[in-house]
């Protein structure tokens, strides 16, 4: 389980960060979602892996659990990244329809780039 | 434990839907309430900065849960004093918009302005390293908002650069952030830095993984040298007065270095030691270059703006860099200084960008001529750090602390160097725009494009906020003595990490 949940994390940072080399909105989108997939899998995972053990205290159990709070933080995070997507969806489509073009750099439209 | 603490995030984040929801059509009941919530922030952390200033460091526990379990806030001077800034700043920024009806270029500026101010002060409260992301990304989110306020192709693209640059860093914040509590099983601030100097020494590599991870994500929100390269296209596009609200988020970006590198990952640890200030330093002399050689460099005014605040943030992080309680003061009393010295040329720079036009060139003169070349130069003398402001003090202090460490001669030949490379650069810009005018009536085309705006902008009203901060500028130096007290005992509070500790987790403990 270490192998695949690693190498998942391993893939969708490596997609993700692909994609958002390419310069064109709508990659780039794809690969931040694909980056967060990335991060909540590698958040999930700090609490170490177990199988089939609840998440909560259990007072009159064994005393066995595995560590809720990396759930809380994957879901605090799974929250603000769909906000995130969203608002970067529309933020794109409206620069897409005002500029007509859907290129991340500037070059075209300033004439001195991004300096320094 | 004073319920006041909470107060600085509660009331921008009950104001700001009330006035999204409620008076969302009533412009004018907007800016009441907006200017009231900005007035009342300003009383509360004069109050809190009044408590902390005693040396106690006071500690708020959201939901009474105690401190490792539960999200608490800190206030001690440092977070105090951050957060009497904002409401300063917050506030000037308030008057300017609304004298220069900026709020009326687009849709619910007040709001987003509001929820801006609350995720600002919640990342200067709060003591717990996950709860510091969620404010990042509440201020971040309201900045999307107010970079892309008014709207227009340019300001767009250069907002989707900001967006995604920033949404990069938000993941990487994540990485840092698992990959410590993988080590630690903790993210509560004290608790951390209890844990991690517990850790056996041959056990610290994921840690050291940890902290660097988090310093590139502070830096990145700081500005500094390699991570730079979002700011000027997004600052620069942005409207200007949000751009001086903005200047406050390159310093939570400073301010978290500071607080995170001397709590958590001090610089007397083994694990740690020279860990940061070995990158940071370089990459601040760098910064402080880039910056001031940008100003002489620019063809345009906003971006002119834009790399003044590139170079205050890196004489900023020179002195962070260095890592003794006598730098540390210095960086206190310089992020005063050079957050309000950058909102003020932000705002100047809008007068003149409304006036006739954002490139530095030739052109007719403008309205009120005299006055805003005046403010030019103060801001341009506050910024290079020349002798009558505190720009010069706050600069002095760096160099004075700098004495006797290893990189002296370095440290102290860039910031001489390039403050004269800014003086220069200002000048040019100066002299460019104030004295070398055309004659209005050699191109009749201009004379009809500039008279227009001229009647409109003729408010008084609109300079208030520019001498409020320039008044912050001149008390600063004034009272540069107690100013650098306070500094120095901020300092002290820092490295004194037993304290913060033992407020935080002291309730648990017994």
């Amino acid at each position: 389980m270490e192998f695949l949940v690693s190498s998942a994390v391993a893939v969708l940072t490596s997609c993700g960060v692909y994609l958002i080399l390419r310069q064109r909105t709508f990659p780039v989108i794809l690969g931040l979602s694909l980056l967060s997939y990335a991060v909540n899998i590698f958040l999930f995972s700090t609490g170490r892996l177990v199988q089939n053990l609840p998440a909560i205290l259990d007072k009159y159990g064994e005393g066995i659990y595995t560590d809720p709070l990396p759930q809380a933080l994957v879901l605090t995070a799974i929250v603000i990244s769909f906000g995130m997507t969203a608002l970067v969806v529309m933020i794109a489509l409206s620069a897409y329809l005002t500029s007509e073009t859907d290129k991340i750099d500037m070059t075209e439209t300033t004439d001195e780039g991004d300096s320094a | 434990m004073s319920n006041l603490i909470i107060a600085p995030v509660v009331l921008p984040a009950v104001l700001a839907p009330f006035i999204l929801m409620v008076i969302r059509h009533h412009l004018d009941l907007q800016r009441i309430f907006s200017m009231a919530g900005s007035i009342a922030l300003v009383c509360i952390s004069l109050v809190l900065t009044h408590q902390a200033s005693g040396g106690e460091i006071q500690v708020y526990e959201l939901g009474d849960w105690p401190a490792p379990f539960g999200i608490v806030l800190v206030l001690d001077r440092l977070s105090a004093l951050m957060v009497l800034l904002t409401s300063v700043l917050g506030l000037c920024v308030n008057l300017y918009v609304i004298s220069t009806d900026w709020d009326k270029r687009g849709e619910h500026f007040h709001p987003l302005f509001q929820f801006q101010l609350m995720g600002v002060c919640g990342a200067f409260l709060t003591g717990d390293a996950f709860n510091l992301f969620v404010f990042f990304e509440v201020l971040l989110i309201a900045s999307y908002g107010l970079m892309i306020h008014g709207g227009g192709a340019d300001r767009l693209r250069a907002g989707m650069q900001y967006v995604v640059y920033n949404l990069l860093g938000s993941t990487l914040f994540l990485f840092a952030l698992g990959t410590i509590y993988a080590v630690t099983g903790t993210l509560n601030m004290a608790d951390l830095a209890v844990r991690i100097a517990e850790l056996p020494a041959d056990d610290t590599a994921l840690i050291r993984v940890g902290a660097v991870l988090l310093l590139l994500v502070f830096c990145i929100k700081a500005a500094v040298l390699p991570l730079h390269f979002w700011l000027p296209g997004s600052y620069a596009n942005a409207p200007a007065p949000v751009a001086a609200l903005f200047a406050i988020m390159t310093k939570v970006g400073a301010y978290s270095i500071l607080r995170m590198y001397t709590l958590v990952f001090g610089p007397e640890l083994a694990l740690s030691a020279g860990l940061v200030g070995q990158w940071l330093l370089p990459a601040a002399l760098l910064t402080l270059a880039v910056g001031m050689v940008g100003i002489l460099g620019s063809r345009d005014i906003s971006k002119l703006a834009v790399f003044a605040a590139i170079g205050s943030m890196g004489t900023l992080l020179i002195a962070i860099a260095l890592f003794t309680p006598l730098a540390t003061g210095a960086a206190i009393y310089y992020i005063v200084h050079s957050t309000l010295a950058t909102a003020m040329i932000f705002l100047v720079s809008d007068l003149i960008i409304e006036r006739r036009g954002k490139e530095i060139k030739p052109a007719p003169r403008m309205a009120q001529n005299g006055l805003i070349s005046a403010l030019f130069f103060v801001a341009a003398i506050a910024l290079a750090g020349m002798p009558p402001l505190s720009g010069f003090l706050g600069k002095l202090m760096v160099l004075q602390a700098s004495t006797g460490t290893p990189h002296q001669t370095l440290i102290w030949s860039v910031i001489l160097i390039f403050s004269l490379v800014a003086i220069i650069g200002f000048a040019r810009a100066g002299s460019l725009i104030f004295w070398k005018t055309t004659d209005p009536m050699e191109d009749l085309d201009l004379e009809e494009v500039q008279v227009a705006p001229l009647q409109t902008q003729g408010t008084v009203m609109v300079f208030v906020p520019i001498f409020a901060l320039l008044f912050g500028l001149v008390a600063l130096t004034i009272f540069a003595e107690q100013a650098i007290e306070y500094a120095n005992a901020t300092a002290e509070q820092l490295f004194d990490t037993s304290a913060y500790i033992d407020a935080v987790l002291g309730e648990t403990a017994k």
